[in-house]
């Protein structure tokens, strides 16, 4: 493939969907079989392909990427008709900001920085999943102090919450509740509020760095926890009372973007997608990290794989979160909250006006960067859209070689094409949802 | 002639220059009123939304925000007026205007007040003169409505149309449909309610339901109220059945492409339509003007007005309320529950309610008519049932052709 063909491949244009006219039926075939990642005479059998359908009775609609409901910049053409959606063709790249290529030149203490942006809610598990996949090049994995690990737990939990929430606000929305819109928002600000007087900033924190976190956690973050687990309940019972058991609210979600678990796991979709379809897989269970195999805590799964299982899946990891939370505020140790390892850490303030070693060591890690032994590491969490990856390619020096995140999103709006097909355009808008895509952690 | 023009009992007799003025001076009020009332409501509408979601709403143009809408209208009269490329120009003008005359129109017909005690039928005494306190009262008053109401989804269906886009197309489509099928469950719980009044003219509508146990909505059996509620809301274009605009799905529905104070109109009629649309509800079902028991002090002319408004306002409420609450229907549902539950449904009631009002003339037992009336419905909605059963299965077997 020469260059050009590369770009017009890649390119907005080369994306878009083309009538029925100009794609043949094998075409067309291809578009579902690629879709599916698989065969085309797999994918043949799989639907009632409309070889013949009229050109004249369908209509290519674009949606996005200036759209209410695409969640940011997200892209749909669709082929209708009537209402019916007949295909479906996801165009990314409007907010791609080439944020892998910068993490290239970044050192290994700024990529927090940057990381945190790519999956804007929840920026704490992209720090995180960062964090340790630095740490693992290092190779003081182990050597974390405990608490800093609980706290790593605490914030990683609340952040899940707080994703959830908005979720749960954004997909009331989009499905007509709009008054559900301001009460998720409401109930995310309250764990906003306490990320702001922990880290900062209410987003884009940069506050789990390789080595540990920024700083302790402040006085009083026992209470304030404790009022957002006071606060939460009751409100998700109003949840309850507002869209679970609306019947409206069943009628749109229910039987709506079903998607099996084969065909889930085909499309390598992970989180509350694929737990929707029965497969039990949650990162924090299956391959334990931090001290989530110390946590008690369910795994949330659905039986139908459709809209409503996900959004219930959602609601309920909520509440599991909040379990947890409860399990680490009865358990957070006290001790360090980073590494003391000089070359990693840089020196407490007092330190350097005593010792010349602390200043120079200090003036390299914020100059230079820590040096990162060659080698490659991959670490992947379950972040509440699934599985974050973050895999890294060191040489040696205090940037990285090559960064690379395994994005959920991304990973999961493949899986839009097979969810919409045959479905109206509410449904549409509902599956949208479902999914919850961030376009941040799409693009990078 | 009298009879089917004389509108007012005011322009009985000769052409004088007192009832002319009457006339002219109740033109300009409701005209007026109109107005206010579409910029209360809207305002209304915010605050009331804010409330219910924990937000403060306007508060800044006026006391309390009133003159938001005000500022909002200023504001989009100095907008810039867009005339798509691919528009058809003449239609797309057009329809603003079409969907906002007919919200105007509908006032003319409402009582909005008047003495109704002591079979005065309304007629109140103003300069000397007979008059009523509604613009206009002719023989076929609610036709009218109707006629008006299917009017103004013109104006819908042509601003998508016209727009030459696609989400408005969506829109329109979807509008002309909606539309349309819940125009027939409302005219057929309408038909109850005539049955029972005998007239068409609002004003004898409302003469009719003369004490709490005469209201319509006691005495057609609540039913055909909620079966009018729920497609006058479908009717209006409002959540939950609000899929012509749908601002999720369509962004804009119809009036993606509007801007300016076009856009200004459709808005202005919508909101328009509400409360009409409430004041019908409050004619047909409600007792319009009539009250529960006499206010002290207050002459009983005015007293119909502060009762017609008092109930008025528990609808707009209503409204505001759906709108905060319900998700939206899905084209679908909303075509399934308008056909094959509306409309049955309306049209049973009005069936029962025939045969017991022919049963009361003819002096049979009315038991027994009720009880067989009652088993001839089931034994319908059963039949209905089987048969949504059948075609869903030969569908089924059919397979989704999508």
């Amino acid at each position: 493939m020469t260059a050009v063909e590369n770009i017009r491949q890649t390119s907005e244009g080369g994306q878009e969907m083309k009538p029925r006219s100009e794609i043949g039926a094998r075409e067309l075939m291809r578009e579902v079989g690629a879709v599916l990642r698989m065969s085309e005479a797999e994918a043949a059998k799989l639907g009632q392909l409309p070889v013949d359908s009229d050109e004249d009775q369908t209509m290519i609609i674009n949606m996005g990427p200036q759209h209410p409901s695409t969640h940011g910049v997200l892209r749909l053409m669709l082929e209708l008709q009537g209402e019916t959606v007949l295909r479906c063709k996801p165009i990314i790249g409007y907010l791609h900001t080439g944020m892998e290529k910068t993490g290239e030149d970044l050192t290994y203490l700024q990529g927090g920085t940057n990381v945190t942006r790519m999956d804007y809610l929840s920026p704490l598990n992209n720090e995180l999943v960062f964090s340790m996949a630095v740490e693992k090049l290092l190779g003081i994995e182990d050597d974390i102090p405990e608490r800093a690990v609980w706290m790593r737990m605490l914030l990683s939990e609340l952040n899940r919450m707080s994703s959830h929430l908005l979720f749960l606000a954004t997909n009331g929305m989009d499905i007509g509740a709009v008054s559900m819109m301001l009460y998720g928002w409401r109930e995310r600000e309250e764990v906003l509020r306490f990320f702001q007087k922990v880290t900062g900033l209410r987003m884009n924190h940069n506050f789990i760095r390789p080595g540990g976190l920024a700083a302790d956690l402040p006085p009083g973050w026992r209470d304030d926890v404790l009022e957002i687990l006071d606060m939460l309940p009751p409100r998700l019972e109003e949840y309850d009372i507002l869209m679970t058991n609306q019947p409206i609210w069943r009628e749109r979600l229910q039987g709506v973007g079903v998607i099996t678990a084969s065909e889930a796991m085909a499309l390598g979709t992970s989180g509350p997608i694929l737990r929707s379809t029965g497969v039990p897989w949650d990162l924090r269970r299956d391959m334990p990290y931090l001290k989530y195999d110390q946590m008690e805590f369910d795994v949330i799964v659905g039986s139908y794989g459709d809209a409503f299982d996900r959004y219930a899946i959602r609601l309920n990891e909520v509440r599991e979160s909040m379990k947890i939370v409860r399990q680490i505020l009865d358990r957070m140790p006290a001790g360090d909250y980073r590494i003391q390892n000089k070359k990693v850490t840089p020196p407490p303030r007092g330190r350097i006006d005593e010792s010349m070693e602390a200043l120079i060591h200090h003036f390299k890690i914020f100059t230079e960067g820590f040096k990162v032994p060659e080698g490659e590491a991959y670490v992947g969490i379950e972040s509440p859209r699934g599985e974050i990856g973050c895999y890294i390619v060191s040489d040696g020096g205090p940037k990285p070689y090559r960064i690379h995140m395994r994005a959920p999103s991304f990973v999961n709006i493949q899986a839009l094409p097979h969810m919409m097909r045959g479905g109206l355009v509410a449904d549409a808008v509902a599956v949208i949802s479902s999914v919850d895509p961030v376009l941040g952690d799409v693009d990078r | 002639m009298v009879r089917l023009l004389a509108l007012d009992p005011v322009a009985i007799g000769d052409l004088l220059w007192t009832p002319l003025l009457i006339i002219i001076l109740k033109v300009v009020a409701i005209f007026a009123i109109g107005l206010l009332v579409t910029m209360f409501m809207v305002w209304f509408e915010r605050k009331a939304i804010a409330g219910m979601q924990n937000r403060i709403g306007p508060n800044k143009a006026g006391p309390w925000g009133l003159l938001q809408t005000l500022a909002d209208g200023i504001k989009l009269f100095f907008k810039e007026d867009l005339l798509p490329d691919r528009a058809d120009r003449f239609v797309f003008k057009l329809a603003p205007y079409l969907a906002f005359v007919p919200a105007f129109l509908v006032w003319s017909v409402i009582p909005l007040g008047g003495d109704f005690s002591d079979g005065k039928n309304g007629i109140v005494t103003w300069f000397g003169e007979q008059t009523r306190v509604q613009l206009a009262d002719p023989p076929v008053g609610i036709l009218l409505v109707l006629a008006l109401s299917s009017i103004a989804v013109y104006g819908i269906m042509l601003a998508g149309w016209s727009s030459g886009s696609k989400y408005p197309l969506l829109g329109s489509v979807r509008a002309s449909a909606q539309m349309v099928s819940y125009e027939a469950a409302l005219g057929l719980s309408i038909a109850t309610v005539l049955l029972l009044a005998g007239t068409l003219s609002t004003s004898g509508i409302v003469a009719n339901q003369d004490g709490f146990t005469n209201w319509h909505v006691v005495s057609t059996g609540v039913v055909p109220f909620i079966i009018f509620l729920l497609a006058a809301t479908a009717e209006l274009n409002r959540p939950p059945f609000d899929l012509v605009e749908a601002e999720q799905e369509l962004v804009g529905g119809f009036n993606t492409e509007y801007s300016s104070i076009r856009f200004g109109l459709f808005f202005l009629a919508e909101f328009m339509n509400t409360v009409t649309m409430s004041g019908i509800i409050v004619t047909l079902f409600w007792g319009g003007p009539q009250g529960l028991f006499d206010i002290p002090i207050i002459p009983g002319a005015i007293e119909g007005t502060i009762w017609f408004i008092a109930k008025v306002l528990l609808f707009l409420y209503v409204y505001v309320w759906f709108r905060a609450t319900l998700p939206r229907f899905r084209y679908d549902q909303l075509m399934d529950l308008g056909w094959k539950i509306l409309i049955p449904m309306s049209l049973g009631w009005f069936m029962l309610m025939a045969a017991l009002r022919l049963g009361r003339d003819q002096d049979w037992n009315q038991a027994v008519v009720a009880i067989v009336s009652a088993a001839v419905l089931i034994v319908c909605a059963g039949l209905i049932s089987m048969a949504m059963k059948v075609s869903r299965a030969n569908r089924e077997r059919e397979g989704a052709t999508f």
